[in-house]
This record gives structure tokens, sequence and C-alpha cells, in this order.
């Protein structure tokens, strides 16, 4: 196995909302290799975001060790994060997340104007297959094109691993599949680690491992020995 | 350009209204700012620097013929640096081509070389070198078109010669040039005259004497010790009290002036720059609220909370940049305005009217410092808000049932009527703020309609009830009674009635105060002082009556013994009675019954002035031969300087009046607009499924327009209250012994100022209306929040 990407050990999330403490994630060790496709499959509420959230440097752990390659997380200050954050991760949103009044290559340009070693931003539309419509804003796009336009800004910076949370939760079958065609491929030609999280389990099918979680804690891993193209799924 | 920086200029196009709503509130902070402070650098310094370079005198005192002998022993005085002896005396002139005649100052310069203080500046031509020469001040030259080389008729001390332009002059003693008896500068009928002091000495018998004298005293000096010590020297001859800077007019005027462009430097931008940083605030709130998501995105991919946190410091200070070039736009064009009335009033041999770079660099600090200070609090929140919290959608607010939800039920409020109470109550601060901030537009209105109003009762008092004589012929010494038959007999003269001066001290325990008491015969018809229940006021026999502020800086009232020392005439010192106090907007006004008064003085009635009522047919006749009477010093034409003083004065109500408007409707529209795009923008999906409910245009309008229209409604009694007291504070601040301002508080000046400040909140509120009309209530239902 490749080198991990990421390994939790022993992580616990808790948010304490005044009245009830919620476990949201409640003890979980994980190791991602490297270059793999793994999907994050649970119901609603079982913590996926929030692991997602820690793995993406967005928040903190209650307790547990989180490392990124050899950088462990847990044990750096906001500033550092944000730098990770600058360097290495993409993210990807179930809203898409654009900056309304910017232009399709100007919400790439956001990201490429702060990371270190960026592609322009026309390629990473290219690759995305939005070389025509770099010049539109969010609102002259349909939700497709908009989540395209967040996975090319997610990929513009060549990010050691890209984070995807329900990236085709807002949308139809179709328009899916063709944002799940763009990260399969990214993960394909550039071999970035990407994690997605869905709690729809057709999507399963494409990835090199499934980690199923339930009520904070991970019930099992699978791993794929044969993937479906993108292609050939439905729902 | 970073695309951030693109979302920046792309933002704040789309908020221009808003933005632009503020950064007029913010202009008028910096403008007035830039204004006040330009030109209370440009008159100091340029006042600075003509009283240093020109050796302006520091103590002036007057006598009524002192010997030159004397001087050495006053320069002796501890602390005196330098002095200057001259002699002084009014002529009266008689310009070629005007039928009515002028008054000139007639002031001595050194035979050799010249003065020590009060250095005159030559503007043209060259110093008098020859008897019958004279210099003359350049606005009075400017005024009568005199050139070096004209001549006119001049009666000084009774004989009449003619006099030679040499030159032309300007001296820091007349940068406000006042003439005997004049509301305002008026260079057509006042000018002074400086002659040789040899041919002024023969004109005034002053012969090895002096009777005017200035001094230049030590730094550090008490200024106080020296003018006892000087009223002391000079006392046996006539001495009339010395006086420092302070009592100077034309000083006191400009100083006044100084001091009061600090005081609006002050005490205004501070108001302005409050309401827009209260703009600011609600606005970059809301901006942030809506933005919660963008804010997450941007340190999701890395962007530190510094960089956010900078990036709505920048859309604030983008409105800041905006109110600067207005500001320093409309300051500008502030400042020239007021320099062109400077340049109008007062008499600079050269002009520091510009405004300086660092009033620019001041005002547009003070903007940006504003709105940084509005925008810091939601830039914070901004900066705080942790990333993933800020992707997830807000908690929504919490309404908690309150004794006023219960009130509101009890009184069976249609439901509108709720929602708009329920969004006042729910924003305590905000709801005040905003309500602050139309009040304040409101007490702007009042506190300068007020000033019309006060201007209309001074002119009606002091012009056509008080004086209501149409000249008046001042005489070179006091003239017998008979005098008045002589003037009545003039061609014109409709009416004569005679008055004498009497210079004198006033003391009341340890206060004292230095005034010209004016002995009057009873109940005169022309020059008359008016009770406040419109009757004439009279001394009475034996008694003496003060006009209030005189009054009351003596803390005298009706029945205290007042001690008098006459300092001229046979300089005797008694106790009078105050008779009685009267309201008077001119002057330190002290009144005596003219027959008492000369029978104290142990002489028969004399007449110092006499106040004319005058057949406009027959008025150049009559001015012609009053400029040939060796006995008229001078004779101030009251009618000119009442339109004048009207003309000057109304202009200068109306652009101050327009000015305060103007402010007034930028603080309501910053105010009401963006009050109302706020309450748009946080019950859009309120109101849009108010429509959908069924809920007709005109009533969801109502509950936007409802609730900026209560708070505009309920702001105004306290604006009445805050321009009230402006107003007085305004009175307090403008008043001086030169004059009272009355506080004159008319309904119909609170109504006009609160119907301006409603109607441009309606309109305000009506544009935004507009945008409801034309929301679109799916897209509004689908935006998630
Ligand atoms: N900021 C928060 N404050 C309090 N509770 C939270 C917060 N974020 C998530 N939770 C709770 O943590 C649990 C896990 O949430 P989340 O990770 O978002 O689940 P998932 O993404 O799997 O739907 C849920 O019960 C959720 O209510
Ligand atoms: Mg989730």
């Amino acid at each position: 196995m490749a080198d991990p990407v990421f390994t939790m050990k022993g992580v616990t999330k808790v948010y304490d909302t005044g009245g009830a403490k919620v476990h949201a994630l409640a003890g979980v060790d994980l190791e991602l290799p490297g270059g793999e496709l793994a999907v994050l499959l649970g119901p609603s509420g079982s913590g996926k975001s929030t692991l997602l959230n820690i793995l993406g440097g967005l928040d903190h752990v209650t307790d547990g060790r989180v490392w990124f390659r050899d950088l462990e997380l847990t044990a750096m200050r906001d500033r550092e994060l944000t730098r990770y954050r600058r360097d290495h991760v993409g993210f990807i949103f179930q809203f898409y997340n654009l900056v309304p009044s910017l232009t399709a290559r100007e919400n790439v340009q956001l990201v490429t104007d702060v990371a270190r070693d960026p592609m322009p931003a026309a390629e990473a539309l290219e690759l995305v297959g939005l070389g025509h419509r770099m010049d539109h804003f969010p609102a002259e796009m349909s939700g497709g094109e908009q989540q395209r336009v967040a996975i090319a800004r997610a990929i513009a910076k060549r990010p050691g691993v890209l984070l995807c949370d329900e990236p085709t939760g807002a949308l139809d079958s179709k328009t899916g599949i063709q944002v799940l065609e763009a990260l399969h491929q990214i993960n394909r030609d550039f071999g970035t680690a990407t994690v997605v999280i869905t709690h729809n389990a057709d999507i399963q099918k494409i990835a090199h491992r499934v980690i199923y979680f339930q009520d904070g804690r991970i019930s099992r891993i699978q791993e794929n020995i044969e993937r479906l193209a993108p292609a050939d799924i439905s729902w | 350009m970073q695309a951030l920086d693109r979302k920046l200029l792309r933002d704040f196009k789309r908020l221009w209204v808003q933005a632009l709503a503020i950064a007029m509130v913010l202009a008028c902070g910096v403008s007035i700012l830039l204004t006040a402070v330009g030109m209370y650098q440009a008159l100091q310094g340029t006042q600075e620097a003509y009283y240093g370079r020109n050796r302006f005198a520091d103590v002036f005192a007057t006598a009524r013929r002192a010997p030159v002998s004397l001087l050495p022993e006053i320069a002796a005085v501890e602390g005196v640096l330098a002095l200057e002896a001259r002699v002084s005396g009014f002529a009266n002139l008689d310009m070629p081509g005007r039928a009515k005649g002028a008054v000139g100052r007639i002031l001595s310069l050194p035979e050799s070389g010249p003065p020590q203080l009060n250095l005159p500046v030559l503007r043209s031509g060259h110093w008098p070198q020859l008897p019958g020469e004279v210099a003359v001040n350049a606005p009075f030259a400017l005024a009568n078109g005199l050139v070096p080389g004209d001549r006119f008729l001049a009666t000084l001390d009774g004989r009449q010669r003619q006099l030679t332009v040499t030159g032309t002059a300007l001296s820091p003693e007349f940068i406000y040039t006042l003439g005997p008896g004049a509301l305002m500068p008026d260079n057509l009928s006042f000018g002074v005259l400086w002659m040789l002091r040899e041919e002024a000495e023969a004109a005034y018998d002053m012969a090895g004497a002096f009777n005017d004298l200035t001094l230049k005293t030590a730094r550090g000096v008490q200024e106080e010790e020296v003018i006892a010590r000087l009223d002391e020297l000079l006392e046996p001859y006539g001495g009339q009290g010395a006086v420092g800077r302070a009592q100077h007019s034309s000083h006191a005027i400009v100083d006044a002036e100084i001091s009061q462009m600090k005081g609006t430097a002050m005490v205004l931008p501070p108001i302005f720059f409050g309401i827009s940083a209260f703009l600011v605030s609600m606005v970059m709130s809301r901006i942030v609220a809506l933005e919660r998501s963008e804010i997450g995105l941007l340190k999701a991919v890395g962007y530190s909370d510094a960089e956010v946190c900078l990036h709505y410091l920048m859309l604030a200070a983008l409105v800041a940049l905006a109110g600067i070039a207005i500001g320093w736009a409309a300051g500008t064009w502030l400042a020239q305005l007021l320099a062109r009335q400077y340049a109008f009033y007062f008499d600079f041999p050269f002009l520091i009217y510009r405004v300086s770079p660092w009033a620019y660099a001041l005002s547009a600090l003070a903007a940006l410092l504003t709105t940084t200070a509005g925008a810091a609090r939601a830039a914070l929140r901004a900066a705080r808000l942790a990333p993933a919290v800020a992707m997830q959608p807000p908690a929504p607010p919490r309404f908690k049932h309150s004794a006023a939800d219960r009130l509101m039920r009890r009184l069976r409020l249609s439901q509108p009527v709720i929602m708009i109470l329920r969004s006042l109550l729910r924003w305590p601060l905000r709801s005040a703020m905003t309500g602050l901030g139309l009040a304040l537009a409101v007490a702007s209105v009042v506190a300068s309609s007020f000033f019309a109003d006060a201007l209309d009762e001074i002119m009606d008092t002091a012009f056509y009830q008080s004086n209501r004589q149409d000249a008046v012929v001042m005489f070179t010494d006091d003239q017998p009674e008979r005098v008045l038959e002589e003037i009545r007999a003039l061609p014109g003269v409709l009416q004569a009635e005679g008055q004498q001066y009497a210079a004198a001290i006033l003391r009341h325990g340890p206060r004292m105060k230095r005034v010209t008491i004016e002995a009057r015969v009873p109940d005169p018809d022309l020059s008359r002082v008016v009770a406040s229940d419109g009757s004439v006021a009279n001394a009475g026999p034996g008694g003496i009556l003060l006009s209030e502020r005189l009054a009351e800086q003596l803390g005298a009232v009706p029945g205290t013994l007042v001690e008098v020392q006459f300092t001229s005439g046979r300089r005797e010192t008694r106790q009078l009675p105050v008779t009685g106090t009267v309201k008077q907007y001119f002057g330190l006004g002290a009144y005596m019954d003219h027959a008492s008064l000369n029978a104290l003085f142990r002489q028969a009635p004399q007449y110092s002035a006499a106040s004319i009522a005058i057949d406009p047919s027959r008025q150049d006749a009559l001015f012609t031969r009053l400029k040939a009477l060796p006995a008229v010093a001078g004779v101030p034409v009251m009618t000119d300087m009442r339109r004048s003083f009207r003309e000057v004065i109304a202009q200068q109500v109306i652009v101050m009046n327009m000015v305060y408007i103007t402010i007034a409707v930028l603080i309501t529209i910053g105010v009401a607009y963006n009050g109302a795009r706020i309450q748009l923008s946080e019950r859009a999906r309120e109101l849009a499924s108010l429509r959908i409910l069924g809920f007709s245009r005109r009533e969801v309008s109502f509950i936007l327009a409802g609730e900026m229209m209560l708070l505009a409604v309920l702001a105004q009694p306290p604006g009445w209250l805050i321009g009230a007291a402006i107003a007085r504070l305004a009175v307090e601040n403008f008043s001086s012994d030169v004059y009272t301002i009355p506080l004159v508080l008319e309904p119909a000046a609170f109504a006009g100022a609160s119907l301006i400040v409603l109607a441009a909140a309606l309109c305000s509120v009506l544009i935004v209306r507009r945008r409801l009309d034309r929301m679109d209530l799916v897209a509004v239902m689908k935006t998630r929040e």
C-alpha cells in the first residue's frame, strides 16, 4: 500500500451546544492511501462532514491526532492550518460556494492568486470542460456547471488532496455524473488523493475504497476490486 | 488584479447607491473638517504672519492730550518693549462726485522713518512727504475709485482742507475696518488716512502731544499690570483706559472668526463621522451576514483571517474614498466660498487662503478611521468566523415572547403593524441609532432656520423700532443745545433729536465694564430704546438704564447701585441706581437721562450727535451741506447701513440654510435609504411569503415603509429638542459684546424641519419600495440564507 495521505488516530469531536453534547466523531482510526479515490458513505448526521472538515484543516479535533503525510494537523495553529489549506487542500462543497460577483475564471483565480504553484485558471477550467464558459457569472450557469467551476477551482492549485462534501448532492443524476467524471478523471490523471462524501450508495462503485460511517464511527471499510466508470452508474 | 480585489470592486459597484448615500454623509464631515481646519489654519497663519511682520501692538490706549515728554516714563514701565505715540482724529470727508460724505480716521506717521508699531503696508504710490498729502487704506481707495494723485476735501477739527492721495496702504490694525456707529465694514463711507505727524499735530492742536498710544509688551508679561500702570500714567491727561488686543475691534472680530472655525472643526465633523460610522456598521454587518458562506469558502481555500478581515475593511474604505473625493471637492469649493467672504470682510496684504495639504490629509484620515471603526465589528466577526461554521447556514434568530408581544396582542393590532413593531423592538440599538440619525437631521434644519427668524427679530427691533433715524450727524465736540435748531433748519431734515455720549467705566463689586453712556431726552421718536413689550424705555432722572447683557456682566439688577466713573467730560465718579434693563442686540448699551447727565456735570445741556429723519427728495442737498459744516465729524447713514446689513446677512442666511438643509437631506437619505435597504434584505423572504400568501403590494410595502416612517416620526420630537439645544448653544457662542443673537424658535421652523426630513425619508423609502415591487418572489424563496 502506498504511503498514506491521511492518518487518524483515536479522533473524537464533541460539539457542546449548551445543552446536550453531540459526539460527532466518537473515536476514528483511519489510514487513507495516496492516489486513491475514497468514498465516505453514511446517513445524514453520522459525522462525515465533521471528519472531512478536520482532514481539510477547517476544524479542530476534540481529541486524537491527525496527520497529512508527515504533517501533524492536530499540532498546528490556525495560521499553519491556513497555510496547509492554501498549499495542499482542494475543497468542493455541496452548494458550490462560488462567489456570485466573480466570473468562472475569477472564481478559480481566487485560489490561484494565493497558491504556491497553480496552473493557469483557464487550464483548470479546460480540464473540467468549461473552457467556453470562462467569463460567465455563476448566475448564468447551471448547477452542474457551477460545480465543475468549483472543481476547477479546487484542482487549480494542484492540491495534494481533493475533499468533496456531497458534490452531487444538489444535482440531478445526469449533471451529477458529469461532476463525478471530472473528479474521476483528475484522480486518474494526476493521482490526486480524493475523498468524496455522499449518502448516495450508488456512487460508491467508482471508488477504490469505501468507508462506511455510522454514528460518528467507521463501521466498515471496503476496497473495490472492480471499479465502475461514472458513466456506468446512475441513480 | 487579484480576484479578491475584483470581488471588492464588483461588490462596491453593486452597493453603489447605499455606498453613495453613506459617502455623502461622510463627505459632509470631510468637507466641513477640511474647510474649517483649512480656513482656521489659513486665517491663523495669515494673521500671525501679518501681526509678526508688521508689529501689531498688544496694548491700545487713548488720551485727550498727553505730552510727548511722558513717553520715556511709559517706555520704562516693566514689560513695555516698544511704543508708538500718534495723533489720531476723525475727519469729515467730501469725496468728489458723491453727495454723501465719508468719515476718515486720521493717523499720524512719524516725520522720519517708519512707525515702530502697526506698520502699514504700502500697496501703491508712496508715503506722504509733504503737508496736505495722505495715504489711504486700500479698500477705501478701491471703493471710492481713488488713485495716487487724486484729491478730496476733508474737514479736520472744523477746518476744511484739500488732501492729495499719495498712496494706498493696509494695516494690521484694520484687517476688519468698522467705521464709527457701523454694523459692518463699509469702505465707501469710512476710510483710514495716514498723514505726516506735523500736519496732524497742527490740525488737532497736538503740538508736542499725542492722543493715541500703542504698546508692544514683552512675552510673558501680565498685560493687566501694564494696562493698570499705563492708565495711571495717562489719567492726568484724559486717559480713556487702555485695552489689550481682546478689546481691539479688528483683532476681536478676526479672532472670533478663527475660534469659530476651530469650534466648527471640533463640533460638526464628529457628528457626521458618527452617523457615517453607524451606517457603515449597519451595512457591513448585513453584508458579512449575507456573505457568510463566501467567508467560509475564502478561509477553506487558504485565505487567512487577516486577509478576510482586510477584505471587508477595504470595502468600507472604498466608501471612505468616495466620501473623501466628494468631501474634498465640496470642501475645496466651500473653502473658496469662505475665502471670498473673508476677502470681502478682511483686508490682508497677502492671502494664505490656501487649504494646506495637511488639512486634506487630516480629513481623509478621519474619514478612513470612521469607516474602519464602523466596519471593524463586522470585519472582525468575519475574521473570527470559524470556517467549518461559516459553511453551515446560521442559526435562526431567536424570537422571545415579550411583554410587548402580549401588549400588542391585547391591543388587537393588525398583523403588519405587529410585524413593524416587533422588528423595531428586535433591534433596539439599531432602531435607536436610526432614530437618532434622523433626529440629528431634523436638528440640523431647526438649528439653522432659527437664524433667519432671529435676524428678522434683530432687524425689526434694532432697525424699525429702536434706530429709526435715517442718519446720525456726529459732532467733532459736544455742541450747545441750539445746534439742534441749526440741524433742523438744514434742507431736507424732517426731524432731529440730540444725543450725548459720555465714556465711562461702570463698576459693581469686583466687576467692571468700559462703556459709552448715551444720554437722551425722554420719549425720543427716532433713536429709541425699546423694551420687550414694545414701549419706549427711558433711563429716568438720576438713574442709568442698562442693556440686559451689560447688566448681567455687571451682576446688576434694577435697583442696584453701580459706580460710574466718567472718563470724559468732568471725569467724576458717581453712584447711580440701575432703573431698568432692556433687551438689545447690538453693543452694550447704557443710557441716562440727558438733563440728569448735564446736571451731574454742572453744565448747560449739550449734544454729541443728532439723529435725523430725512426727506429723501432733498437728501443730496442735505448731505452736500453737512459735508461743509465745520462742527460735523461725520454722518453715518443708517438707511445705507440697514440696506447693506440686510443684503449681506440675508444672503448669508440663505447660503447657510441651503447648506444645512442639504446636510439634513443627505443625513436623512443616508439613514433612511440604508435602513430600508437592510430591512428589505433581511426580510425579503418574509415579505415575499406574505405576497405569496396573498397580501397586496401595497400591504407589503406598508410593512417596509411603515417601520422607517414610524422611526422618522418618532425622531421628530427629539430632533426638535436637539435642534433647540444646538440653537441655544449657537446663540451663546455667537453672542459677543458687539452683537447678541436672540433665540427665536417659531413653530414654523420646527414644522419646516420635520417636513423636509419626513419628505426625504419617504422618498428614500419609496425608492427602496420600487425594489420590493420588482422583487422576483420565486427567486427570493429559492435563495438560501
Ligand atoms: N457546529 C456544530 N455545532 C453543533 N453540532 C454540530 C455542528 N456541526 C455538526 N454538528 C452535529 O454533529 C453531528 C455530525 O454532523 P455532520 O458531520 O455534519 O454529519 P453529516 O455530514 O454526516 O451529515 C450532527 O449531529 C450535527 O448535528
Ligand atoms: Mg454533511
